[in-house]
């Protein structure tokens, strides 16, 4: 009875060490999406080309597509577009691409010079719907199934790792249900 | 004579009224000004290392005070808002824990501690409780 | 040779100094071999000796901008002043782990110096177990952390030191808060040699606790000296955080808290024995798991340094060898130690225990609430935050009791506290308490919660001012005699517990007035525009640009006026530091005893538009003080001069003290 009340400490130390050790070295995962597996917010926004119809996330119902959130002046989305441009053209892939929190002038010109893969570019000049997708930092890619539910979030520039090991995966199974 | 005392007395009214009114006003903006205040110093800043959004300046904690503001005047509760950001953004923006099933430990954690600590104390000093006689004689 | 190479080659002596230190007293000891036993001193000496040439060589190379040593290129510039050229030397990782040792061999060399009447065993175990520690450090030095590496190729200039450590804070507060974790290594080995060594008896407190109060005053002051810094420096008028890494500080300070209480009654009464061991080892573990935290990148934080994998096992390495070694000594030697004495409910130590219980009890709530985000990720369990609103709910309430204990606690004296005198002072104490309380409260139209926090700190300082009383008019010296009135009253552990007790009730005071009173609004301005806070209107009059030695600055000029009346004139700045690119503001503070007037400028907007930060704080400088107050009775009980008296007169002195006046046998006595 004595040697385990004594003992108490150590196991406890032990507990504590174990749960450092294991989180050690890990890198903080990004933050998950709180809309994982809910319905994307619908929203209606003009494009940042006029000609064409706004775009509601309705249209988009039956297939699954990726929501990419991106802007003129960050400097990650720059890293990613040849990425995306690739996707485009080798799986045809829907990309819808969020403007977020940017001017319509300048989302334009940067598509012209960087080349365009969205099959649509809605606007977000103030934010608001990025604040209805919980965006809090810019890049990031959403993907979307058929129904319309959110079913991965990827925050932060895409990498071709990420898409081999994980969104590519995740869309060809979400493509077979 | 008569209705000049009449002005006076209506002005006098009048200029009380006004001032419960703006005093009221003022009274009004300054507990939405707390309300906002209290509640963004409850939201995690998402894109900085442990801010409030209270106190940091990043666009995104500035731009979530603004909604923030905007959904108070507008009459919604405290909770409201609360819940529109754990909506959007997850538990992760809340620097006060909500209790649930996974964070059970964390809020009974302190007072489990006092329960075995006080218990493991009490046992200690009824060991030590000699009787009053044997304490006087161990002086 | 270059000072980087002598410095590199004096650690290097030092691994294996240490090393030895660390062995051959421990073995001597065991074996009761002297000759053994008596290299402990000389050898400790010679570790000194080499690691203070060590750091001095860090701190020269840094002073000659030595950019041939990558630390001094990646912290340092040349057209930094000097004295931050200086301080880089703890401005990164390397440098400060280099300054945790070099503060190791101060407090080793203090104990050479200071502790001549110990046994022999006793003072090579110690010596021994502070040289293993300073092993474990200096390798994790030499393996992982070289400040004296040398760049393949040398840069013409540094990358600067990074402009948020810029500041006189950087000079003051990393030493100081170093010197109180460190200081608990001493404690720490005291409780191992006690552990290795046959049963200790109540000297063994005796000795420990003037390290441990004078351990406990500087962490206290450390801890000061960061909020201070944190609340001039960061821009948003905030001084405690709960962040994880003032948490790492907060932890040990609350165990220390406790074994100063605990220490007491060992020393005294022979009671709470494994208990205080316990506590010792738990005390420079929290230190140690404080280093782990802010190195590993474990925990996000704005006071993390740049986190390495590498590092993080190393240091969980030694946490594992030190912490679980200890605690597996105490597992496997506590038991078999017996205690005699008994003690009632109601007297001094079972005040002190319970005490105990709630420092303890919070430390584990602070630790429960650092330490389970990363549970919960590391479960899978999704993402949270816990942050000073959970803390604040949990920390508060668990105090209250303990402050209330506070004023009761040094009535009771030990084995039986006399119930009827306890309750009339008590009564006594309550009686002026609730009606001075009602008078602040009136005064400042307080709330509930206001006026409980009011009456709690109105309380401990009641209490004590009728403990100082009691203790004054109650000598044996004759009522002609000068003596009675001056400090010679009561021994210095008595008013250091006074000096403590006192700041610890203003530092209740002060908060529960801060938040009470004061008022903060975020708001953006135009040359021109005012605002009202309280009784105090705030105009911004201008806003011109200024340039520092290494940074260009918008300055605004704030007044600040009362009734019409100008009171303070305030010049926030916001910076950008040249070589970084930095941007940072500065935050402009009118501090008086009454209030501080807090001004902060933010981002810039269109049209000359200022995003700016104000405040009204009532009472912040007592803050301050408050906490200076309790460093101060620390390390005025700290130098009380009868611990260092051998255990036989110590005898005789106590035995004089019982038979003399019964009201000072209520003091503090050691």
């Amino acid at each position: 009875m004595m040697m385990t009340r004594h003992a108490l400490p150590l196991a406890c130390f032990v507990t504590l060490a174990g749960l450092l050790g294991t989180q050690l070295g890990k890198a903080p995962p990004p933050l998950p999406s709180a809309l994982l597996n809910h319905p994307a917010p619908s929203f209606t926004a003009p494009q940042l080309d006029r000609t064409k119809a706004v775009f509601t996330p309705q249209t988009m119902q039956g297939q699954v597509w990726l929501l990419n959130v991106w802007a003129s002046w960050c400097a990650s989305c720059r890293e990613e577009h040849p990425l995306l441009l690739d996707i485009q053209q080798r799986h045809g892939i829907a990309i819808v691409g969020l403007s977020y929190e940017d001017e319509a002038q300048q989302g334009a010109s940067w598509l012209d010079a960087q080349g365009n893969p969205y099959t649509s570019t809605p606007q977000d000049p103030d934010g608001r719907i990025g604040m209805e997708l919980g965006v809090y930092g810019v890049p990031e890619t959403f993907v979307v199934d058929k129904q319309g539910r959110i079913r991965m979030r990827h925050a932060g520039p895409l990498t071709p790792e990420a898409w081999q090991q994980t969104i590519l995966p995740l869309i060809k199974e979400l493509a077979h249900g | 004579m008569a209705d000049l005392l009449k002005l006076k007395h209506t002005l006098a009214a009048l200029s009380l009224l006004a001032l419960s009114l703006t005093s009221h006003a003022a009274d009004t903006a300054s507990r939405l000004d707390e309300q906002v205040q209290h509640l963004a110093t409850e939201l995690r800043c998402l894109v900085c290392q442990n801010q409030s959004i209270a106190d940091s300046q990043a666009p995104l904690a500035v731009q979530l005070k603004a909604e923030i503001r905007q959904q108070l005047s507008r009459g919604a509760s405290v909770e409201t808002v609360r819940q529109f950001m754990v909506q959007r953004y997850g538990d992760y923006v809340l620097y006060k824990p909500p209790v649930n099933r996974t964070t059970w430990a964390l809020w009974a954690g302190p007072l489990l501690f006092m329960i075995a600590g006080g218990v493991a104390a009490m046992r200690y000093m009824r060991a030590r409780d000699v009787g009053d006689e044997q304490k006087k004689a161990l002086v | 040779m270059t000072p980087a190479n002598l410095g590199h080659h004096a650690l290097l002596l030092a691994w294996s100094v240490s090393l030895a230190l660390g062995l051959l007293p421990l073995w001597a000891a065991q074996r009761s071999v002297p000759s053994g036993m008596k290299l402990a001193r000389p050898l400790a000496l010679v570790q000194s000796l080499l690691i203070f040439t060590s750091f001095a060589c860090l701190l020269w190379s840094l002073g000659v901008n030595d950019f041939s040593v990558a630390y001094v290129a990646a912290h340092s510039n040349s057209t930094l002043p000097l004295y931050y050229r200086l301080a880089a030397a703890w401005g990164g990782h390397e440098g400060s782990l280099l300054l945790w040792v070099f503060i190791l061999q101060l407090w080793t060399s203090l104990l050479v110096w200071r502790s001549p009447h110990w046994p022999a065993d006793t003072l090579a175990r110690v010596l021994a177990v502070l040289g293993l520690i300073s092993f474990g450090f200096v390798s994790f030095i030499l393996f992982t952390s070289d400040p004296f590496q040398l760049l393949a190729e040398p840069v013409s200039d540094g990358a600067d030191l990074n402009p948020l450590l810029q500041d006189a804070g950087m000079i003051f507060h990393p030493p100081m808060l170093y010197m109180g974790y460190v200081g608990f290594a001493i404690t720490f080995a005291l409780a191992i040699a006690a552990l290795l060594g046959p049963e200790p008896d109540r000297s063994w407190a005796a000795w420990a606790r003037p390290w441990a109060l004078a351990a406990w005053a500087f962490l206290t002051g450390g801890i000061l000296l960061g909020s201070f810094w944190a609340y001039y420096e960061l821009g948003w008028g905030g001084w405690w955080f709960w962040d994880a890494v003032e948490n790492a500080s907060f932890m040990p300070w609350l165990v220390g808290t406790a074994l100063i209480h605990s220490l007491t009654a060992t020393a005294q009464r022979e009671v709470f024995k494994s208990w205080s061991v316990l506590l010792c080892i738990v005390a420079f573990s929290l230190s140690l798991l404080g280093t782990f935290l802010v190195r590993s990148g474990v925990v996000t934080s704005v006071h993390a340094f740049a986190s390495d994998p590498a590092r993080g096992q190393f240091i969980l390495a030694l946490l594992v060898i030190v912490v679980g070694g200890s605690l597996s000594l105490y597992a496997w030697r506590a038991p078999a130690w017996r205690e005699r004495q008994g003690f009632s409910w109601f007297s001094r130590e079972a005040a002190l225990l319970i005490n105990n219980l709630f420092l303890l009890v919070a430390a584990g709530s602070v630790l429960l609430g650092t330490l389970y985000p990363l549970a919960v990720e590391a479960l899978d369990m999704g993402r949270i935050s816990v942050g000073p609103p959970y803390f604040e709910a949990v920390f508060v309430p668990l105090m209250l009791p303990l402050l209330v204990l506070l004023g009761l606690g040094p009535m009771l004296v030990w084995k039986q506290a006399d119930k009827p005198s306890v309750k009339r002072r008590g009564a006594q104490a309550a009686a002026i308490s609730f009606l001075l309380t009602l008078g602040a409260a009136l005064a400042t139209q307080s709330s509930p919660l206001m006026t409980l926090g009011l009456l709690t700190g109105i309380w401990m300082l009641v209490c004590t001012a009728q403990l100082v009383a009691r203790q004054v008019l109650g000598t044996t010296t004759p009522l002609s005699s000068p003596k009675r009135w001056t400090m010679r009253a009561a021994p210095r552990a008595f008013w250091g517990m006074v000096l403590a007790h006192t700041g610890m009730a203003l530092f209740v005071m002060s908060v529960t007035l801060l938040k009470g009173l004061e008022h903060s609004q975020d708001q953006v301005l135009k040359v021109g525009n005012n605002v009202q806070l309280g009784a105090y209107q705030f105009q911004l009059t201008q806003v011109e640009p200024v340039a520092g030695p290494n940074y260009r600055a918008a300055q605004a000029r704030v007044e600040v006026s009362r009734h019409g009346q100008v009171e303070a004139l305030l010049f926030p700045q916001r910076r950008l530091y040249t070589v970084r690119n930095m941007p940072m503001t500065e935050a402009a503070i009118d501090r008086s005893l009454l209030r501080d007037l807090y001004v902060s400028l933010g981002e810039p907007g269109p049209d000359g538009q200022w995003a700016m930060r104000l405040q009204v704080k009532p009472f912040m400088s007592w803050i301050w003080l408050s906490c200076l107050a309790m460093a101060c009775g620390g390390a005025l009980a700290a130098t009380d001069r009868r611990a260092a008296k051998p255990a036989s007169s110590r005898a005789q002195a106590s035995l004089q003290d019982a038979q003399g006046a019964s009201i000072t046998s209520s003091t503090a006595a050691a």
